[in-house]
């Protein structure tokens, strides 16, 4: 019922958007769809209409946000219309992903105000947490905030508040070009080769045969070689969410609750169990399919080598998506995403850590990863919330949100419910209806799975991170088997959760657990 | 006679400054290194050597200090080699000297960072122009950023190709330094080039030559931004300097007091090596009662 009524509250905030001219007074909202190039003012405390009533003259913010393009491109360009309508100075600094963290934690930790508002990884929100300020209820009772998935409501709060101003979802799920797989030809092949029809994967299992099948060689007649799959396995470059994705179809048990990162009752690490070692396993095989240098591969190569069709297949964010369907792209309208079990591979044989086996499924286990999102929050220091949250309210109101939600390199993603329905996909970015069909559907599917993964997120998660990166790429690199490699790890979390404190992750991870188990926090023991 | 107190005076405004730069910070890294400041425990709270047992027990410390010298040493003898032969070449009156001069110093004027995504860009497996080059020569497919020795190589080369204008610029200026006597009279001797080189030029710019040398050492030591920019330490750990380390430990992770100990070890370490490598240098090249005054 609830999702049925976010749903229609959604509805009607994109149907206000697609109506030009709607209820609301003609000539002001002409002015600002001629002035900023927006489909239409959707009604609202958060609109340009209502943002413009407000003045802010003589007061200041400061924002930390990332690099242009990626979240730093719409920040600039809604601060400068925010500056317009209400006649206040908005300060926009930009910084690259890695110095994000620790421009937000000097002056957090030294208690000083340095900046109104701040963007990061919303997996940061443990360490983050005690110094932003609560979203007030007057934005929490705003349409665009209940049309808000639960699932990313759920990332955005902390200890039952709502912390972070939801501005962005993100997921990592499986993304493939299409026309391959129809082609006569190659299913023909793959028949001879590997004694089954070439289909859509669904398995880390089938993904590796698929891969292997179409790597190294021209299937697009193009002239140059294709590969198999890209993904991002550079480290200290975000690659811990593929390993994430890799792990989670093999250690995420729907038939198993209380902690997927650590066992909750005795904070054992389960990093170096033997799901989280078959699926390091099959990432140290995946080079094989690779682009050539693709364990160099970040997120910027990601997108190039998939998104310029050099291989097949890919598993990462929307932003590759979002950009491979842009109208430039070669690829655009060619690509479909997830699987007919859910947004990624799956798994028939998931480790079950309470009973030391594996279980095995009939048809593959999926285990989604919500893979963090950017998180921005208003600084608890600052002397400018007011103005801060208004800022926040107008960046992601409807109007804002759907024009970005269409700029690839802009970075913003679907995390309402409304962003879920297909003809805004086909209406507004030209997308075929398949394409559109498939990846509201992938979005339904992570929106709706009970069985999701989310990132560690409790204090210290960067030391967590890389404690895990650095062995995990060791064994990327050959230069360790992935038992060994994750048995480092595991020793290494125990060192680092003793050092942060056992209890204070503990209290932190029920947040994770909530989340995981899909019950409230009050419900985790 | 001026009274001696008004130096003292005359002193005080540049030891004040000293002090802002150099040792207050310093001591701050010190006082630093003993306190547990972590994500979670801000604060100069005191954690006794616990940071410093932890330290000496780090093997990605150590392992980070290791790939360091290594690299250190092959950036520097390259740059040295290089930077002297160029020096060498543009020393004398050559036809467009000084658009060589000036085209030779360009690389160390572009930001480092910059640098290392151009090259990342250049060493691309299948779609920089390296390998595409190569290919001509029948070289096909070299993995310069994914397997370990040739990433470490790639790395060499960027340092090499960015710092060796810095080299040729200290010993250009050493060589346009030099008497013009030694030569003459190694000419009235019928010394040739190479004569004249191994034994007038080599040893004149030998102080030159030990105080280019540590001056590359501690700059390379702080390789950093072209491995951030490249490699990010991979492929595994085979790229890793104590540098990237201790940015990874400190600005990412936020152990703030323990890389505060790693960078005093760092330091120290450092101290010890170069000054003992300058010694050593002094006596290989200058000579042991030289080297003593």
């Amino acid at each position: 019922m609830y999702t049925k009524l976010v749903m229609a509250a959604g509805a009607l905030g994109v149907a206000g958007l697609m109506a030009v001219g709607g209820p609301q007074s003609a000539s002001a909202e002409t002015d600002y769809i001629a002035k900023y190039g927006i489909k239409a003012d959707a009604p609202g405390m958060c609109s340009f209409s209502s943002i413009d009533a407000k003045d802010y003259s003589g007061h200041e913010l400061t924002i930390l946000t990332h690099a242009v393009p990626v979240m730093g491109e719409p920040a600039a360009l809604h601060s400068k219309q925010f500056e317009e309508l209400t006649g206040g100075k908005v300060n926009v600094v930009h910084a690259p992903f890695g110095e994000l963290y620790q421009k937000v934690m000097i002056p957090f930790q030294t208690g000083q105000h340095v900046y109104d508002i701040v963007y990061g990884g919303s997996y940061w929100i443990g360490d983050w947490a005690p110094h932003l300020a609560p979203v007030p209820q007057k934005y929490l009772d705003l349409p665009e905030m209940k049309d808000v998935t639960p699932a990313y409501q759920g990332v955005a709060s902390w200890n039952g508040q709502r912390l972070q101003y939801t501005v962005d979802g993100d997921r990592n799920y499986f993304k493939y070009i299409r026309p391959p797989f129809e082609d006569a030809g190659n299913q023909a092949k793959f028949k001879a080769e590997y004694g089954r029809d070439l289909e859509v994967p669904t398995t880390w299992e089938e993904y590796a045969e698929v891969a292997t099948f179409f790597n190294g060689w021209d299937w697009d007649g193009d002239g140059e070689l294709e590969y198999g799959s890209t993904e991002i396995v550079q480290r200290d470059n975000i690659a811990f969410s593929n390993f994430i994705t890799r792990v989670a179809s093999y250690a995420k048990n729907p038939n198993v609750t209380g902690g997927f990162w650590f066992d909750l009752d005795t904070m054992t690490p389960q990093v170096n169990n033997p799901g989280f070692v078959k699926g390091l396993e099959m990432w140290m095989a995946a080079l094989k399919y690779m682009p050539p240098g693709g364990i160099n591969f970040g997120i910027g190569e990601e997108i190039f080598s998939w998104g310029g069709g050099q291989s097949l297949m890919s598993v990462t964010w929307d932003d590759a998506f979002i950009q491979a369907m842009q109208e430039d792209s070669p690829i655009r309208n060619k690509i479909l995403v997830g699987t007919k079990y859910g947004p990624s591979m799956g798994s028939k044989k998931v480790w079950n850590r309470v009973a030391n086996t594996w279980d095995e499924f009939e048809t593959p286990s999926v285990a989604p990863y919500v893979a963090w999102g950017w998180g921005a929050g208003v600084s608890k220091y600052s002397k400018e919330q007011e103005m801060a949250f208004d800022w926040f309210c107008f960046f992601s109101n409807y109007a804002n949100t759907n024009h970005d939600l269409l700029i690839g390199r802009f970075g913003v993603n679907p995390f309402r419910t409304s962003h879920m329905d297909p003809a805004y996909w086909e209406k507004e970015a030209g997308w075929n209806t398949d394409v559109a069909v498939s990846y509201t559907n992938m979005l339904k599917g992570m929106a709706t799975n009970t069985n999701r993964v989310f990132d560690l997120r409790v204090p210290g998660v960067n030391q967590y991170y890389t404690a895990m990166m650095a062995s995990v790429s060791k064994a990327m690199a050959g230069e360790m088997s992935a038992q060994a490699a994750l048995d480092e790890v595991a020793a290494e979390w125990i060192r680092i959760t003793e050092r942060i404190g056992v209890d204070v992750v503990r209290e932190a991870y029920k947040n994770v657990v909530a989340l995981e188990d899909n019950v409230s926090l009050s419900a985790v023991k | 006679m001026i009274d001696s107190r008004y130096k003292h005076i005359f002193l005080f405004p540049a030891l004040l400054v000293l002090v802002a730069i150099i040792i207050f910070p310093l001591i701050y890294t010190v006082r630093l290194s003993f306190s547990g400041w972590d994500i979670n425990r801000p604060g100069l709270d005191s954690v006794g050597w616990s940071n410093y047992a932890r330290a000496f027990v780090d093997g990605g410390f150590w392992n980070s200090m290791g790939t360091l010298y290594q690299m250190v040493f092959f950036c520097v003898l390259f740059e040295y080699t290089l930077g002297f032969g160029l020096a060498l070449l543009l020393w004398k009156q050559v036809k467009a000297g000084r658009f060589f001069r000036l085209l030779f110093i360009i690389p160390m004027c572009v930001t480092p960072v910059v640098m290392a995504v151009v090259w990342k860009t250049i060493f691309h497996e299948t779609l920089g122009p390296l390998n595409d080059i190569l290919s001509w020569f029948g070289i096909s497919g070299v993995p310069w950023l994914s397997e370990a020795t040739p990433a470490f190589i790639s790395i060499i080369l960027v340092d090499v190709w960015q710092w060796t204008s810095l080299m040729f610029i200290l010993l250009l200026a050493g060589l346009m330094s030099l008497p013009k006597e030694p030569y003459e009279a190694a000419q009235i001797d019928g010394a040739g080039p190479i004569r004249t080189f191994v034994h007038v030029t080599f040893p004149l710019m030998a102080p030159i030559t030990i105080g280019a040398l540590v001056i590359r050492l501690i700059e390379s030591s702080k390789l950093m931004e072209t491995i951030y920019a490249m490699t990010s330490a991979g492929p595994g750990s085979a790229t890793e300097t104590t540098s990237y380390l201790l940015y990874i430990r400190s600005l990412r992770e936020f152990q703030i007091g323990y890389t505060a100990s790693l960078s005093i070890i760092y330091l120290v370490i450092m101290i010890i090596a170069l000054a003992l490598f300058a010694k050593l240098l002094s006596r290989a090249l200058i000579g042991r009662s030289e080297a003593r005054t």
